[in-house]
């Protein structure tokens, strides 16, 4: 009797067991699909970014052709006369990014060399941090001392007549972008083998000559996707340049005057009160595919180029 | 002959130079490194030098005002809070939720490949691309206004890629032994992730979250580009309610003309990095604790 009730008992436990295993795994479902949902919401983001500027995009080219917004060199959505050509924005864009380059890829460059090859690991432990502090001060903060110091101080005595230029927005940028380009470039170059260093000193090469000849090249792939993605990033660089190029859009490749970028062209048109459904509301969508469009050509290159030119070690 | 003799009287001499190049360039180096420590201390000391006379209980306790001696930043941090918190509040279920799926539950194929993909280029989108997002679904379709709720909802899609990455991070510093383990014993996949693989690896990710806070702390263009108020003499008192934060009340400041309101920008500025750099003390600190306490 006992010994019978005995399976009957152990077999109901097994089948409930394997019963409330199932159940588990049940009742897990919706944890599962709410994880997914929540990864999913990234495809949805850019889903949303790339419909949201279609379609006022599309509501923009209605009225203005293709040609004229890239081809015209006057750009005056608030005058009577309007005209929409977008190249003095896109040229201070462009320009005011490439001169916060020239200034911040050799500066960053030596700082990331002498990190990861020269320093002692006390010194770059200190100073690595203490320099990406500067990539997390917020921009407003580079765009005060763009303008209350940097053009002031020292571009003033250079000829600079306003208080607004590209050159001082393109060096807070520059300040801004230094760390992002230090700090990833030195990653690059620390994993850079030691044994190819050995080899270079073995055949007598000093350190110099390791560094820029060995390690540097070795580190290449990191050190171009590192100054790609800073690139970008100074493109769509919103609040320095708004504060410190001021709002006048001026096709001119003279750093000293004042002008007007892709981003601050949006801040300008979103402080003021704008009714939706105007040309001028949906210019700022055109303009913000441009530079979205620009930003995303520039980090897709970027990831190729890692992947497509990394020397693979080991 | 006199050739090979040439170039071993020259040896010594090109020896000396490459030292000497090797030397020029150490100094170069350092002397890089030097200046962009040199840059941030002239930065923090300019702006604080500016600003140093105006912060006072008096400026964290009064709201803006058309008089720069009597003008506050009560409103705008009180705007802050209200932004973060509700940040805060979306955005990270959502990053621990994408993290948690794309390190321990999703399967290897295309379509983990595009989120994964997908995330990164969303962290290159340019943040004022968010604002121009924001305005269309929150603002105008959503019918939200400009309110926190809005800016919030925006704030967290923007920072919703650097917790994902943090957390991922997180999660992986976990070994697979302790999965094995946990399963081999029975329990489930969630009842794993939730008992055996968060509890060590969540300090990392806060550390991620605080990251991702201190960055939506300082973003002003989206904000900006939604609507968000450049003048508000009230706090916020719901999340439908208008509101300003702290970068734009700055940003106000700064483009004003008269040299008094320039103070206060600095004098905003000083409280805005004070609140960043205590945040990333903060993170630091949670991360070497946790990191020593770690037993594998």
């Amino acid at each position: 009797m006992s010994v019978a009730a005995g399976t009957v008992k152990n077999g109901t436990t097994l089948q409930m067991r394997a019963k409330r295993r199932s159940l588990r795994r049940v009742r897990e479902a919706p944890i599962h699909a709410f994880l997914f949902l929540c990864a999913a919401l990234s495809i949805l983001t850019t889903a949303g970014i790339v419909f949201v500027l279609f379609e006022e995009t599309f509501n923009f080219f209605k009225e203005v052709s293709l040609t004229e917004f890239l081809g015209g060199t006057v750009w005056t959505p608030t005058f009577s006369q309007k005209s929409f050509g977008v190249l003095p924005l896109f040229n201070a864009t462009i320009m005011m990014a490439l001169t916060a380059m020239i200034v911040a890829v050799p500066l960053g460059l030596l700082v990331a060399i002498y990190l990861s090859e020269y320093a002692p690991n006390g010194v770059r432990q200190v100073v690595k941090p203490v320099l990406e502090i500067l990539a997390g001060i917020p921009t407003v903060v580079y765009g005060y001392f763009a303008l209350h110091f940097i053009a002031p101080e020292m571009l003033r005595p250079l000829g600079q007549e306003t208080s607004f230029s590209a050159a001082s927005a393109s060096l807070a940028m520059a300040i801004m972008i230094l760390p992002l380009v230090s700090s990833l470039s030195e990653d690059a170059m620390r994993a850079v083998p030691q044994s190819l260093r050995e080899g270079a000193y073995g055949l007598g090469a000093n350190k110099f000559e390791v560094a820029t000849r060995v390690v540097l090249p070795g580190a290449l792939s990191g050190i171009v996707a590192a100054c790609i993605l800073a690139t970008s990033r100074a493109v769509g660089e919103t609040m320095i340049v708004t504060i410190a190029a001021g709002g006048q859009p001026n096709l001119s490749w003279n750093p000293l005057e004042g002008m007007q970028a892709l981003t601050g062209y949006i801040v300008q048109v979103s402080l003021g009160d704008t009714e939706q459904g105007g040309i001028e509301y949906s210019s700022i969508y055109a303009v913000g595919m441009l530079l979205f469009l620009t930003t995303l050509v520039m980090n897709i290159f970027a990831q190729w180029f890692l992947s497509r030119f990394r020397e693979e070690y080991d | 002959m006199s050739a090979v003799d040439a170039t071993v009287a020259s040896r010594p001499n090109r020896i000396a130079l490459r030292r000497n190049l090797g030397r020029l360039f150490l100094a170069l180096c350092m002397a890089a490194t030097g200046l962009a420590l040199v840059i941030l201390f002239v930065l923090l000391f300019s702006v604080g030098a500016d600003g140093f006379g105006r912060v006072s209980f008096d400026f964290l306790n009064s709201y803006a005002s058309r008089f720069a001696d009597q003008a506050g930043i009560k409103h705008a941090l009180y705007g802050t809070l209200w932004l973060m918190g509700f940040t805060a509040l979306f955005s990270i279920p959502m990053g621990f939720g994408a993290a948690i799926y794309l390190e321990e539950f999703a399967p290897r194929n295309w379509l983990t490949k595009a989120i994964e993909t997908n995330i990164n280029n969303l962290a290159g989108v340019p943040s004022i691309i968010y604002g121009l997002l924001g305005l269309t679904i929150f603002v105008r379709y959503m019918d939200l206004g400009r309110s926190v709720l809005s800016g919030s909802l925006m704030m967290s899609l923007l920072v919703l890629p650097i917790i994902i990455v943090a957390s991922r991070e997180g999660l992986r510093t976990v070994p697979p032994s302790i999965r094995e383990a946990s399963l081999g014993l029975g329990a489930t996949p969630w009842q794993t992730v939730r008992f055996q693989v968060l509890p060590p690896a969540l300090p990392m990710m806060m550390t991620g979250v605080i990251l991702a806070l201190s960055r939506a702390i300082g973003e002003t263009a989206p904000l900006i580009t939604i609507g968000a108020l450049l003048f508000v003499p009230f706090t916020p008192d719901g999340p439908l309610s208008q509101f300003t934060v702290l970068p734009i009340q700055i940003f106000n400041w700064i483009q004003r003309p008269q040299p008094a309101f320039a103070e206060d920008a600095a004098a905003g500025i000083i409280v805005l990095l004070a609140l960043l750099l205590s945040m990333n003390a903060v993170a630091i600190g949670l991360r070497n604790y946790f990191e020593r306490r770690r037993k594998w």
